[in-house]
């Protein structure tokens, strides 16, 4: 094991995965030059060069359509966006034709393109660039969609969405980048696509969280251990394909289930999940299923606006409590 | 035929064309200022009283505010307008005061420059609930519709097409007014911005558009990011332009002032580029590499505030004593200013589910 932050894995990811595919090429706003907004692709223009280092104008959706062209005519492209709050420009590339162009013509195009970058809030930083685009994205057919929450998972991860020959939406945290953690020595490290983990071992109460949520609910779970509560923490970290077979194993031992979800309610990855579990799981259900979200309401900038707007360690640990029976 | 395999394959910027001995020309060309006097550009003594006055506020407003965010007294994003001050003021100066304008995030100066109080301005930033939008936008959304400024906007490009926006309505309601649209030369790149373009001339939109071309967005020179020269893709949509110096604020004055009443009297759009250069990194987190000290010092040197310090002492309009009475009355302004923010309440924490939408009981998904 190695200790790294998050950028770094995420560099070694795209650094083994350029090595061994000449194929492969990112492009993006001051990924080149600048060594990453986020400086995860710092050294690799030096080692790869202007052909397959790629700086691109503020055009979301002009670049990600070239890369989707690119995709297929047979490269393997990495679009990366300075958040996936601008990849809203870029929707219609995602949406109408990266995730499509295979299945309308019949099979005749392959699509390996990996759309990666941060998700979600970050901060002050205002009602534009605050939103959790995963469960978005999951809505539509012929789209992946992974939102990691540690290092480790995100190497793993992030090599295998390279090599998947299916657009891949692949989501990180400015917030995270700098974060430390153990990553897999191994040569060729891969995770697999729509594998969850189960990231703390408890038997009392399910908690399902994802990217920077994930952290949240680990915080939660060590001031809840010391309520005397015993809190399991699945990490599905694939959105989709959804690792619910783990899920539902998990709530037949502790047969109860909070989900953290830094997006807002309505039709989001909580609502997804919940009505999985009620299908799924439920005779083994001893309390409804409770989710922790984003209210109905956009980002505001006022520090103390913003959290309580965030979801907290405080607000899993009140829908705890709820599935639990203890207030 | 395709070419050959290659080793040369690169996708580099290829810049503007005008490489020096290979290197991409950073920064940007500034035209030559104009040669006219204030009384010729029928511009009183007062008036330029004024303007110094706002062009320092902006700068004093913006130190200050910088200062308090290094103190930790507020977060999130903090784009700096230094050094551009002189495109503020010259467009406020010369356009009605029912001109509709509307800018990006780079937005303090254009606010205060529209009558965002010093007080509203800095209790924006700390996100307090006396702020000009409440505290619920901070640096980046600065507005005051009431006089007719829209706000910043933090989508790159985003707000251009709803400067044409503004435009259409006020030539819907034949009001006789104008819009403003000013951005970044980043946002030239956007498909926003060539699709805005087109529909403006097509359907006669009066509205200024107006790049402030800062030679860099974010990291990337400007020649590194976007092709030929910027104020060039006006003719493609057979729309006016020109190349105004953004660093002398008679320059903007009189060029805005021209434009300002063609638009209105032809209603037909028309394209500016501003050219400029900002002082301080994108935001607070920039550490400049990409450009030289000496770059930055060389364009200093046109200081839009010290030129126009220099012109009223050369013309003997205000004594150097007459101008440390405006620094400093500014000064105590922008030192109130902090403490209003400082002492300010947070919104209450209702306000976190105000102004979502037209009801006063609207509904919110649970
Ligand atoms: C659609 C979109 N893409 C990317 C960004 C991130 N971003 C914010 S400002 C900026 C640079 C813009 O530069 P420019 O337009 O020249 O304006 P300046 O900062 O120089 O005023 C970038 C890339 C954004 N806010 N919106
Ligand atoms: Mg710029």
């Amino acid at each position: 094991m190695a200790e790294l932050q998050f950028r770094e894995a995420i560099r070694e990811a795209i650094d083994e995965e350029m090595a061994r595919e000449e194929k492969v090429f990112i492009m993006g706003e001051e990924v080149a030059e600048y060594n990453g907004a986020y400086k995860a692709t710092e050294g690799l223009l030096d080692k790869y060069g202007y052909k397959r280092v790629i700086d691109t104008p503020i055009s979301e959706l002009g670049f990600s359509g070239i890369g989707v062209g690119a995709a297929m005519n047979g490269l393997r492209p990495i679009v990366e966006f300075m958040t996936f709050n601008f990849a809203v420009l870029a929707a219609d590339q995602i949406i109408n034709h990266a995730s499509k162009a295979g299945y309308m013509t019949g099979g005749q195009i392959s699509m390996p393109i990996v759309f990666r970058g941060p998700n979600a809030s970050a901060g002050q930083l205002g009602a534009t660039h605050s939103v959790a685009y995963d469960s978005m994205y999951a809505h539509f057919p012929g789209l992946k969609v992974i939102y990691t929450s540690e290092p480790d998972d995100a190497k793993g991860l992030l090599k295998s969405a390279i090599r998947d020959d299916n657009p891949v939406i692949f989501m990180e945290s400015e917030q995270m980048y700098g974060m430390k953690g153990e990553v897999s020595e191994e040569e060729d490290y891969i995770i697999p696509i729509g594998k969850g983990k189960v990231k703390r071992e408890g038997s009392d109460v399910t908690i399902v969280a994802h990217g920077k949520m994930y952290h949240v609910a680990k915080q939660a779970a060590a001031q809840l251990e010391k309520d005397g509560v015993d809190v399991e923490i699945i990490d599905p970290r694939t959105v989709k394909p959804l690792d619910l077979p783990l899920i539902v194993e998990s709530i037949k031992k502790t047969n109860r289930c909070v989900v953290v979800d830094e997006a807002h309610p309505f039709a989001g990855f909580a609502a997804e999940i919940g009505f999985l579990i009620q299908r799924e799981a439920f005779d083994y259900l001893d309390a409804p299923v409770q989710r922790v979200t984003l209210p109905d309401v956009n980002a505001p900038f006022a520090k103390n606006l913003f959290d309580a707007w965030l979801p907290d360690a405080k607000n899993v640990i009140e829908a705890v409590n709820q599935v639990t029976y203890r207030n | 035929m395709a070419k050959k395999k290659t080793d040369e394959v690169n996708f580099a910027p290829r810049g503007i064309g005008d490489e020096k001995d290979g290197a991409v020309q950073k920064g940007v060309d500034l035209p030559a200022p104009t040669k006219k006097k204030h009384k010729s550009l029928g511009l009183s003594e007062d008036d330029l009283k004024a303007m110094y006055e706002q062009m320092y506020l902006q700068r004093r407003f913006e130190e200050r505010a910088m200062q308090q965010y290094q103190k930790g007294k507020f977060g999130g994003f903090l784009h700096l307008y230094i050094g551009q001050e002189a495109i503020s003021t010259g467009t406020v100066f010369a356009l009605n005061d029912d001109d509709d304008i509307i800018t990006a995030y780079r937005d303090h100066g254009w606010g205060l420059c529209r009558g965002i109080t010093p007080d509203e301005g800095m209790a924006e930033l700390f996100g307090k609930k006396t702020g000009c939008s409440k505290g619920k936008g901070g640096s980046m959304h600065f507005a005051k519709t009431e006089n007719h400024f829209w706000g910043g906007y933090g989508i790159v490009g985003g707000h251009i097409p709803i400067g044409g926006g503004l435009a259409f309505a006020n030539k819907y309601n034949q009001n006789g007014r104008i819009s403003a649209t000013f951005f970044g030369d980043g946002a030239v790149d956007q498909g926003a911005f060539h699709e805005t373009f087109n529909i403006a001339n097509l359907w006669g939109l009066p509205a200024i558009f107006a790049v402030e071309n800062n030679g860099y967005s974010m990291g990337t020179a400007a020649r590194r990011h976007t092709v030929k020269e910027i104020v060039d893709r006006a003719k493609a949509y057979g729309m006016k332009s020109k190349v105004v110096n953004g660093m002398d604020v008679f320059s903007v004055y009189e060029a805005m002032k021209e434009v300002s009443e063609e638009v209105r009297d032809s209603s037909e759009p028309y394209f500016l580029e501003i050219r400029t250069y900002r002082y301080r990194g994108h935001s607070m987190s920039d550490p400049q590499k990409y450009r030289t000290k000496e770059e930055l010092e060389e364009y200093q040197k046109n200081d839009p505030i010290e030129r126009l310090k220099t012109y009223l002492k050369d013309e003997k309009i205000l004594k150097d004593k007459e101008i440390e009475e405006i620094e400093e009355k500014v000064e105590q302004e922008v030192l109130d200013a902090v403490e209003f923010a400082d002492n300010s309440d947070f919104p209450d924490e209702s306000a976190l589910y105000d102004d979502m939408f037209a009801e006063d009981e609207p509904y919110f998904h649970n």
